[in-house]
């Protein structure tokens, strides 16, 4: 079956009820996008189809045909120095699919749209911290304080 | 453990008559859009089949536009279609709404609004919009076309009155006059499932549908009458704990959804009984 | 160069972000199988018989009789069966193992199991067997109570809680003539390896264990990965061929480890002008069927389960039971979370008891320099409860919201907590763990069994022996957690790993360093030959630990910790949402700010899911809710913003002051925002805290509960 993927033309033979997840992992030797859950739950499997966010273990082959779909193979670009300066990577695990599901924000998104894209991607190690400082800056998500304890605050008063 | 691939066949109609021959003549077929419900049934091994039917490539099941006053749906329309939309931002806010809060961007981006109607989960975001906006049902087979009132569509717990041979083609909804409110209540702020989830329309004659309250979507024909003939939001909110049959499940407990329930009544009494004020 | 204080980025980190980094599932081996486990579906009874409904033509089918060594799981006490005999004491228990080419094939293979079924014991108070027990006791009980001017008595319970590392567990073992070769997901290749030498009955040497790049722990890969690595290799060895064992979601929520549930009781005598006169203390925690690392859970918990407070006269008692449920094993926290939130809700109780101002009464008995603990361990300089506690008061406004919130529907709840860096008493010795470096043209390269899960141990481990061999970063390598190439540093656990496994970097490299006498690495290989440092474990001089009386030093030192949180109350919900949480943590030095804060940050979030959301619904000995769309975890948007402050009190025997950070932070959440919910008329005792407990508690509280007016 044909389709176009991470911009190049491909012609896949596979069942057309296979998950795109298994063919783009098995049959692509693209394992870069993972299954977290296989209930369309975790977002770990997220990958642009149309330039869309879906989650590749819900759609079935058939219907990537005539389609582009990219996977975190195929991106370029700054997100992922970004991911790896700001704490936006612990395991790393969801980090593909977050960076897929976060393809559609624009230049320089606010906190609130970084969450709302997201809001379909489990992280289990950031507490999303580190991934809204990488996509939306310091300023939404600002780096912790580090202080010698004898400079903390000298009283509960107040 | 996931249904096995090898025992499943899909049929790729290329037209809709030839679809609508294939389920009369080659079932029983499932439907398949989106696949956000279905697939998650074939990995626990619960989905129905084996044989699929696609639907992708249908355009008779696509598209939103204004036939005339009516506004008309396309069955495969996505979620993320539906809030995208202009026409159903003004035309029809709450359907809007209820399309943003279904599940996560990525099941937006693929489930679509026939598929949410025919899984007929009683806790599906957009059927109390469809239950309150007194949509019409547009069935197809091959022997001709079906309307059925939304609200005569579900005759029990997941069941509807589609026959194995029919397809929803598309949803026809009439002006809705009066205030358009929605709320659901979800097992967590994104990615939930509903625990209580209301449609209302604030009107002479108003319209409540609640869905996760009873085995399908409900309209509360009593406590609408009562609201419009004047009766208190007191005497609203007790009569309809009687047109609702909530249970307790692995999400929630009954007595928790009778007085959420309740609780949305007043805030959609409440919030609709003001001026408009700009969003 | 300076570079430890520095947030460099994680080594791994561009791989990752780019999906370049490789986990166990996406490896492939020639020839190589799949293989499925087939579990009881009862919790209790005797398994009669096993009967195949498929052509066993092209599997690899392993029971009990295939163990060639000894089947059990080499843990604490050895009471875990690999493969279930005839006894079953657990639903999901392991029976039968397949294995085959095809993964449909595989998965579509019927097998029947018969049982005769026994009542189960499901209620951990109805049960009669203790995996431990343990009694601490400070001063006199009854002296105390006499000196009370108030009694305050509570109860308080927490339930399961699954860890959900997005990774699964997955294991791949490798047959060779002489021994096994395991890769996989897991935080303990020597457990692993013990576990395997035992159950193959082959000298430890003769297997090899590689920890593949690991998708999340929390402890859920401490000890289970040696059950999944025993099935993989079991079924390698009789196929003679490479098999491969990644759970799918269902069955990791519903075999795997989860967090004790527990039930702490708590009777506590104070003073008018609160001074803590008497604490007594119960614990009462439930093991599922098998001991696994209970009694360490218990006695984390034990240790923990009077706060950071001082009092002369306690008595702290603790049991873990034996119930017919998968067995409950470690994650972060240990057993800390849950007896911390048990004693932070029952000071907020004894402060309204008292009426007095909660901070006040924190401030009043925190334990500062000097006092000693439950146990009698004297405290150092670094007893930071103090200051932890009154930057966070500060910097959340938390007077000021708490006045001004008043009738608004939006609370505002603290907790105070420490946490035990390293292994409990004489844990530490009896590892004796071993660290090593080796010298290379270029500059060093790290040898141990610490793992990289998302922690950030590979890239602060290189961080301090750059620092201190006097290397840039970029030179020092840190081998991949192989058996057959690392020494046995210890389990990666027990917030340990930068402040012991560190500390034995930090010697080998000082030692390093010294012996280079000013030359480069490569000019010292070519002079002198290859350079190996080697250090193990010294316990400190003072404070000997004595397991019999609980009494000595429980831990090197203490991680201190306050969590802040803001909640809102939906009036039509009822739902309690979390608007924002301020954390303080006192971790001795953090040698990268960004992946400390990144702990900080993770651990928060979830413990507000242990807080708010996360609920194992148990039936009939199962997990009924095993589905993320069920078993609830924190979303973007139920997690709100999160404000770190690291407070640094260097620990001399931490490297350049390090203390540990894992753990700590899932102390405070449940606590803080059950407090909030206190603050808000909500007497709430259990976790989590539904919006469903949350009207049945403000049905039953006779003042009516301020809601919040903000529209959603």
């Amino acid at each position: 079956m044909r389709f176009v993927l991470n911009g190049k033309r491909a012609d896949v033979d596979a069942p057309p009820l296979k998950r795109l997840l298994d063919v783009l992992r098995e049959d692509c030797g693209l394992t870069g996008t993972k299954e977290g859950c296989g209930e369309g739950e975790c977002g770990a499997c997220t990958v642009l189809v149309d330039g869309v966010p879906v989650n590749a273990c819900l759609v079935p082959f058939a219907h990537a045909r005539g389609r582009r779909v990219t996977t975190i193979e195929g991106v370029r670009g700054r997100a992922a120095a970004a991911f790896a300066r700001e704490g936006g990577t612990q395991c790393g695990i969801c980090t593909p699919g977050v960076v897929m599901a976060a393809a559609t924000l624009g230049p320089r998104p606010t906190a609130a749209r970084v969450r709302a894209a997201l809001a379909g991607n489990l992280c289990r190690c950031t507490g999303y911290a580190g991934i809204v400082r990488a996509l939306a800056g310091r300023r939404a998500a600002p780096r912790p304080r580090v202080l010698a304890a004898s400079r903390a605050a000298k009283t509960t008063r107040g | 453990m996931a249904t096995p691939l090898s025992r499943l066949a899909l049929r790729q109609p290329r037209s809709l008559a030839q679809a609508l021959r294939w389920l009369r003549d080659d079932g029983p077929l499932v439907p398949l859009a989106g696949c956000t419900d279905l697939y998650v049934g074939v990995h626990f091994g619960a989905a129905p089949g084996p044989c699929f039917l696609d639907l992708a490539d249908l355009a008779p099941l696509r598209g939103i536009r204004l036939r005339g006053d009516t506004l008309s749906i396309g069955a495969l329309t996505t979620h993320a279609e539906l809030f995208g939309s202009p026409l159903v931002r003004r035309r029809l806010p709450m359907l809007a709404a209820a399309a943003r809060e279904v599940g996560s961007p990525q099941i937006q981006n693929r489930g679509t609004l026939g598929g949410n109607v025919a899984n007929a989960s009683p806790a599906g975001d957009t059927l109390p919009v469809l239950a309150v906006a007194e949509a019409e049902v547009v069935l197809r087979s091959a022997d001709g076309e079906r309307r059925v009132p939304f609200t005569s569509f579900y005759t029990g717990y997941r069941q509807t009155v589609m026959r194995r041979d029919e397809l929803i083609v598309r949803f026809e909804i009439p002006p809705v006059r009066g205030r358009q409110w929605f709320r659901k209540i979800g097992t967590r702020a994104a990615q939930a499932i509903s625990k209580v989830v209301i449609a209302a329309v604030r009107a002479p004659a108003p319209r409540v549908a609640l869905g996760s309250v009873a085995p399908t979507v409900v309209r509360l024909p009593r406590t609408e009458t009562l609201l419009a003939s004047g009766g208190t939001l007191a005497e609203a909110q007790a009569l309809l704990q009687d047109e609702i049959a909530p249970i307790d499940d692995i999400r929630s407990t009954a007595a928790y959804r009778r007085r959420v329930a309740a609780n949305l009544l007043a805030q959609f009494w409440a919030e609709t009984g003001r001026p408009v004020r700009a969003r | 160069m300076r570079v430890v204080g520095r947030s460099v980025p994680r080594q791994e980190g561009l791989d990752k972000a780019r999906g370049a980094a490789r986990y166990v599932d996406d490896l492939r081996f020639p020839g190589m199988l799949h293989a499925r486990t087939i579990r009881t579906t009862i919790p209790r009874g005797e398994l009669l018989g096993v009967r195949l409904g498929f052509d066993p033509n092209g599997f690899t089918i392993v029971d009990h009789r295939d163990v060639p060594g000894r089947n059990v799981v080499a843990l604490i006490q050895e009471d875990q069966p690999f493969l279930v005999e005839r006894e079953v004491r657990h639903a999901e228990e392991a029976v039968l193992l397949l294995a085959h080419e095809d993964k449909e094939t595989l998965a579509t293979a019927r097998v029947d199991l018969e049982y005769r079924r026994e009542e189960p014991v499901l209620d951990p108070e109805r049960s009669s067997h203790a995996f431990k027990q343990i009694a601490i006791g400070k001063g006199d009980l009854g002296r105390g109570f006499a000196q009370a001017d108030l009694v305050v008595e509570g109860e308080y319970r927490t339930g399961r809680q699954e860890h959900v590392a997005i990774e699964p567990q997955g294991v791949i073992a490798v047959p060779s003539a002489d021994g096994m070769t395991v890769i996989g997901s897991l935080q303990c290749p020597f457990y692993v390896q013990k576990a395997l030498a035992v159950l193959l009955g082959l000298p430890p040497q003769s297997v090899r264990v590689v920890q593949a790049e690991t998708g999340g722990g929390f402890g859920g890969k401490e000890d289970y990965p040696s059950i999944v690595a025993g099935h993989a290799a079991l079924l390698a060895r009789k196929a003679g061929r490479p098999v491969k064992l990644v759970y799918d979601r269902l069955e990791e929520m519903a075999a795997t480890t989860k967090r004790h549930p527990s039930i702490v009781r708590h009777r506590t005598g104070v003073a008018r002008d609160g001074r803590l006169t008497a604490l007594e203390i119960e614990v009462l925690f439930d093991g599922g069927a098998y001991c696994t690392l209970s009694p360490v859970v218990l006695s984390r918990g034990c240790l923990h389960a009077t706060g950071p407070y001082s009092c002369d006269n306690v008595s702290v008692r603790g049991r873990v039971v034996r119930t017919n449920t998968p067995p409950c094993g470690a994650f972060r926290g240990f057993g800390a979370p849950q007896t911390v939130f048990a004693a932070e809700v029952q000071m907020e109780r004894v402060a309204e008891a008292l009426g007095m101002d909660p901070v006040r009464l924190r401030e009043r008995n925190a334990l500062r320099p000097g006092d000693t603990t439950a146990t009698g361990q004297r405290l150092g300089e670094d007893a930071s409860a103090l200051a932890v506690l009154r930057e966070a008061v500060k910097r959340s406004g938390y007077h000021h919201k708490r006045r001004a919130w008043r009738g608004t529907g939006r609370g505002i709840g603290l907790a105070l907590f420490h946490h035990g860096a390293g292994f409990t008493g004489s844990g530490e010795v009896m590892l004796a763990s071993r660290a090593a470096l080796e010298l290379t043209p270029r500059g060093a390269r790290v040898l141990v069994a610490s793992t990289e899960m998302g922690q950030g141990a590979r890239t602060t481990l290189a961080q301090i022996v750059a620092e201190a061999l006097g290397v840039p970063l970029g030179r020092i390598e840190v081998a991949e957690p192989d058996t057959a190439r690392v020494p046995d540093s210890g389990p990666t656990v027990a917030s340990r790993t930068c402040m012991v496994v560190g500390r034995l970097l930090e010697a080998c490299a000082l030692e390093m360093k010294a012996r280079l006498g000013g030359l480069s690495p490569a000019a010292y290989l070519k002079r002198h030959g290859p350079l190996t440092i080697t250090r193990q474990y010294e316990p400190p001089p003072r404070g000997a630990w004595d397991d019999s009386t609980y009494r000595g030093d429980a831990y090197g030192t203490f991680g201190w910790g306050c969590t802040v949180a803001e909640v809102e109350l939906d009036p039509v919900s009822y739902e309690l949402r979390p608007t924002r949480v301020t954390a303080v943590a006192e971790i001795g030095r953090a040698v990268n700010p960004l992946m400390a804060a990144g702990q900080v940050e993770g651990g928060t979030a979830q413990g507000l899911g242990f807080a708010l959301l996360e609920e194992v619904v148990m039936r009939d000995g199962r997990m009924a809710n095993a589905q993320l769309t069920n078993y609830l975890v924190p979303t973007t948007l139920d997690t709100p913003p999160i404000d770190v402050t690291i407070l640094e009190s260097p620990y001399r025997r931490g490297p350049f002051g390090a203390k540990g950070i894992g753990e700590m932070p899932m102390s405070g959440p449940g606590p803080a925002v059950a407090n909030a919910a206190r603050s808000l008329g909500l007497d709430v005792r259990c976790l989590p805290i539904t919006p469903e407990r949350v009207l049945e508690c403000a049905s039953s509280s006779t003042e009516s509960v301020p809601t919040s007016t903000r529209r959603r």
